[in-house]
C-alpha cells in the first residue's frame, strides 16, 4: 500500500497498464513530454517512451478519432481530453463510432478505449472548466461511464476501464484531485493522506465497473451519488444527524441497480445528488428507476439535488455548487414528507 | 458612414443547372503520359504541382503513355475489367432489387469503378481500408463473397451484420475494409489512428483513408491531415471528387479554389492528382502511394478526378439539380469503356470477348443473388433474430439490456 492523490493514483493506473501490456498507449494534448495539466501522466512518456505516451495536436476529434482506429487495429488507448468541456467536438467519434462499432460490425471491429477527462466544478472554473456533461454519455448505448470519488477506486477502476473490452468514458472530479471536498469551501482542504481512501495499493488491483459501494451505511433515507458529492452528501448526512445511507455510485452505465434497490427498499427514501444541470441530468435516470423499481416501498417522494439548469457561472461559483446545505435542506424535507 | 458598399455574401452556384447545356470546360484536362513519376522518397515540396495537375495513362486511343503505365500485365488488367464489369453488374442488380422491395436501401457506384477497383490491387493483405459507402470496388476486386454483400443488403438470415445495419453499410475485417459508418468522414481520422498504431507496433501493414469531395469540409477531414502530418503516419488519404455531394456540386466544399489535393500541401503532404477514370493511372499512383507508406516516408492525400454517373443512392433524383446529359460530356469518359478500348488496342481483348464477359458475369451475379434470397430478402423469407439486436452492444450483455430482452420475450 502507497499514501496517493488521486492524481497519483491515476497516475499510477497507466504506469501500472503500460507496464503490463505494451498496447496500452497514452496520449492527449500536453501529455506527453509536460505530463499533463494536472500532472496525470508524469514521467510515463520518459518511462516508456514517445510511442507509447505522447503529446497530440489540439483536436479532441483527432484524438478520440485516432484513438478508435488504433483500438480497431488492436491497440489499447487511453486518451486524455483536457477538460470534460472540451468533448464536445469528440461527441461523433464517441457517440456514433466508438459506441457502436463493435454492434455495427458484429464484433469484428472493437474498441476498447479509455477516454480520461477532468470534470465537475467547485474550483471557480467558470463555465468551461467545470461542466459535469456526464448524461450526454449515460444516454449512448455502447459506452460505459464511470466516476470515481477518490484514490483507491480512481486506480481500481480505470486499471479496470483499461482492461475493459468496451469504450469507457472516465470523468475525473478535479476538484478532489489533491483531496476530498465536502463542499465547505471557507474552510481549509484536507490532503487525500489524510483519508483512509488515500491508501492504495502500488501494484495491480481492479474495481469492478458496474459495482456501486456503500460509503456511509444508513437506515433513514438512501442517498445515489457520485464523484465530488459523495463527500458532500456524507458532510450533509453527519451535519444534520440524518441517518443516511450514501451510495457512491461509481459505474453510472451500466448501473448497480441491486445496491440502489436494496437500499432503498431498506430505508425507504431517497434522494438524489449531483453537480450536472437538474433538467435530464442522470438524476432523472436514477429517479425513475427508484420508482419504477421501488414504488410501493417509498414512503416520500424521490428528491433530487443537482445544479441548476444554467451555464456554470464564475463569481456565483458557491451558490450554484450544491453544497452541504442543500443537500442537508433536501435530507430534512425529505424525511419529513 | 462608411463610404463602401453593403457587403454581399458569396454563394458559388454551378456553371449549369438542369435545362442547360452540360459545360465542363472550366475543367483542365491534362495529356496522358504528361505528368512526370517522381521517385517515392522525394521532397513534398518538390511535387507540388502534382496537386494541380491530373496523372493520367491511357490516352484517347486507348495507349497507356508515360511514366505512369506499364506496371500491369495483360492477365492483371483483364482482373481489373472483370472486377469493375462485375461492380457495374453488381449495381445494377441491386438498384432493381431495391425498386422490387426487396431492400431498402442501394448507392451505386456508376462511373467511379476505377477508384476503388483499382486502388484494392495496390494493397496487400493484413493492410486496412477504411471506406465510405461508395467503395464496395475494394470488397469485388478483393474477391469478398457478393452472396455476402448481398445477405447484408437484404439484411437477411444470413446478413453477417445480423440485420442492424443499412443496406451498403459492409463490414469485413478478414478483407481489409472496416466497417463503414453513416457519419461521415468519421473513418478518415481513424484511417490515420490505425496507421499509427501500426507503427508504434513496428509492423508494416498500412491504411488507406476514403472521403468524398463534399466530406471534406467536415472537421475530420481537418483531424486526419494534421495527425496523418504530425506523425508521419503510414496512410493513404484518399479523396474520391465525384463532383457531387448528393445535390451540392463540389464548389459547395470550396473545390475549385485549388484543388481538393492541394489541400494536404499545408501540411507538408505530398499529394497527388489522378485521372480516377483511368484504371491503370489509379493503381500506378496507389502504388507509389502504398509504397510510400509501406517504407515509413509517411502520409500521402490523393485525388481521384472523377464523376458520380448515378443518382446518390436510390432515394434520389439528380433531374431535379443537374443536367440529365451531364455525365456523357464528362471529359474524363468511363472507366470500363476507357479500360476495354486499351485492352482491344494491345490485342488483349476483343468486342466479342467483352460481350461474352457482361454476360458471364451477369449471370454470376444473378447466381449470388439466387443464393442470397434463399435466406431472405428485407420483407420475406428468413430474417435475423430480435435477440441479434440486443447482442454486442458490449462484449458481456448488462443486466439492463438483458432485462430489456426479457421484457422483449426473446
Amino acid at each position: 500500500m502507497a499514501r496517493m492523490t488521486m492524481i497519483e493514483a491515476i497516475r499510477s493506473a497507466m504506469d501500472v497498464s503500460m507496464g503490463r501490456d505494451d498496447k496500452v498507449v497514452v496520449f492527449g494534448e500536453d501529455v506527453g513530454y509536460f505530463g499533463g495539466v494536472f500532472r496525470c501522466t508524469q514521467g510515463l512518456q520518459q518511462k516508456y517512451g514517445v510511442t507509447r505516451c505522447f503529446d497530440a495536436p489540439i483536436n479532441e476529434a483527432g484524438i478520440v478519432g485516432a484513438a478508435i482506429g488504433m483500438a480497431a487495429y488492436g491497440l489499447r488507448p487511453c486518451v486524455e481530453i483536457q477538460f470534460a468541456d472540451y468533448v464536445y467536438p469528440a461527441y461523433d467519434q464517441i457517440v456514433s463510432e466508438a459506441a457502436r462499432i463493435r454492434y455495427r460490425s458484429n464484433g469484428q471491429f472493437t474498441c476498447p478505449i479509455v477516454v480520461r477527462m477532468p470534470t465537475g466544478g467547485g474550483i471557480f472554473g467558470g463555465q468551461t472548466h467545470s461542466q459535469s456533461p456526464e448524461a450526454l454519455f449515460t444516454h449512448v448505448s455502447g459506452l460505459k461511464v464511470v466516476v470515481p470519488s477518490n484514490p483507491h477506486d480512481a486506480k481500481g477502476l480505470l486499471i479496470a476501464a483499461i482492461e475493459d473490452p468496451d469504450p469507457v468514458i472516465f470523468l475525473e472530479p478535479k476538484r478532489l484531485y489533491n483531496g476530498p471536498f465536502d463542499g465547505h469551501h471557507d474552510r481549509p482542504v484536507t490532503p487525500w493522506s489524510k483519508h483512509p481512501l488515500g491508501e492504495v495499493p502500488a501494484d495491480h488491483f481492479t474495481v469492478d465497473l458496474g459495482q456501486a459501494v456503500v460509503r456511509c451505511p444508513g437506515g433513514a433515507v438512501t442517498v445515489l451519488t457520485y464523484g465530488t458529492m459523495v463527500h458532500v452528501a456524507e458532510a450533509a448526512a453527519e451535519e444534520s444527524g440524518i441517518d443516511a445511507e450514501v451510495i457512491d455510485l461509481r459505474t453510472l452505465l451500466p448501473l448497480d441497480l441491486d445496491t440502489i434497490v436494496a437500499s432503498v427498499k431498506k430505508t425507504r427514501r431517497c434522494v438524489v445528488v449531483h453537480e450536472a444541470t437538474l433538467t435530464s441530468g442522470f438524476g432523472a435516470e436514477l429517479t425513475a428507476l427508484v420508482q419504477e423499481e421501488c414504488f410501493w416501498h417509498l414512503e416520500a417522494p424521490v428528491a433530487r439535488v443537482a445544479g441548476y439548469d444554467t451555464p456554470y457561472p464564475h463569481a456565483q461559483e458557491w451558490d450554484y455548487f450544491p453544497g452541504p446545505a442543500r443537500v442537508a435542506e433536501a435530507l430534512s424535507a425529505t424525511m419529513e414528507a | 458612414m462608411s463610404d463602401t458598399e453593403p457587403l454581399r455574401l458569396h454563394v458559388p452556384e454551378p456553371e449549369v443547372r438542369p435545362g442547360d447545356a452540360p459545360d465542363f470546360s472550366h475543367v483542365p484536362i491534362p495529356k496522358a503520359g504528361s505528368v512526370p513519376r517522381p521517385p517515392v522518397d522525394v521532397d513534398p515540396r518538390e511535387i507540388r504541382d502534382l496537386a494541380y495537375s491530373i496523372i493520367r495513362v491511357l490516352n484517347r486511343s486507348g495507349n497507356a503513355v508515360g511514366p505512369w503505365a506499364g506496371l500491369l500485365n495483360e492477365d492483371e488488367l483483364r482482373d481489373g475489367l472483370r472486377h469493375m464489369m462485375t461492380l457495374r453488374a453488381f449495381d445494377a442488380r441491386m438498384q432493381n432489387a431495391q425498386r422490387q422491395g426487396k431492400t431498402s436501401f442501394y448507392m451505386q457506384h456508376m462511373g467511379e469503378e476505377a477508384v476503388a477497383c483499382a486502388f484494392r490491387r495496390a494493397m496487400e493483405p493484413g493492410d486496412m481500408n477504411f471506406p465510405t459507402y461508395r467503395q464496395a470496388g475494394l470488397l469485388i476486386a478483393g474477391d469478398y463473397p457478393m452472396v455476402e454483400m448481398m445477405n447484408q443488403i437484404f439484411s437477411n438470415e444470413a446478413d453477417p451484420l445480423k440485420g442492424r445495419q443499412l443496406p451498403i453499410m459492409y463490414s469485413a475485417k478478414d478483407h481489409g475494409f472496416f466497417s463503414i459508418s453513416g457519419n461521415l468522414a468519421t473513418q478518415f481520422i481513424q484511417a490515420v489512428g490505425w496507421a499509427m498504431a501500426s507503427a508504434i507496433s513496428g509492423d508494416t501493414r498500412i491504411s488507406a483513408g476514403w472521403i468524398g469531395d463534399g466530406s471534406t469540409a467536415e472537421s475530420d477531414f481537418h483531424a486526419a491531415l494534421v495527425f496523418a502530418s504530425t506523425y508521419r503516419a503510414p496512410v493513404v488519404l484518399n479523396i474520391v471528387n465525384n463532383q457531387w455531394a448528393i445535390s451540392t456540386f463540389q464548389g459547395i466544399a470550396r473545390g475549385g479554389s485549388g484543388t481538393f489535393a492541394a489541400r494536404g500541401h499545408g501540411f507538408g503532404i505530398p499529394s497527388l492528382r489522378v485521372d480516377g477514370n483511368d484504371y491503370l493511372a489509379v493503381h500506378a499512383v496507389a502504388k507509389w502511394a502504398v509504397e510510400r507508406a509501406r517504407r515509413n516516408l509517411g502520409p500521402t492525400l490523393i485525388e481521384h478526378v472523377t464523376y458520380r454517373v448515378g443518382a446518390h443512392s436510390t432515394s434520389d433524383d439528380p433531374s431535379a439539380y443537374r443536367p440529365k446529359t451531364e455525365s456523357d460530356a464528362w471529359p474524363l469518359g468511363d472507366p470500363v469503356i476507357r479500360l476495354k478500348n486499351h485492352l482491344i488496342k494491345i490485342g488483349a481483348w476483343s468486342d466479342e470477348r467483352h460481350t461474352q464477359a457482361e454476360a458471364e458475369i451477369m449471370d454470376e451475379v444473378v447466381a449470388a443473388q439466387r443464393e442470397a434470397e434463399k435466406h431472405g430478402t428485407l420483407h420475406s423469407g428468413g430474417k435475423p433474430s430480435t435477440r441479434d439486436m440486443f447482442e454486442g452492444v458490449y462484449a458481456t450483455m448488462p443486466p439492463h439490456l438483458r432485462r430489456q430482452r426479457q421484457k422483449a420475450g426473446v
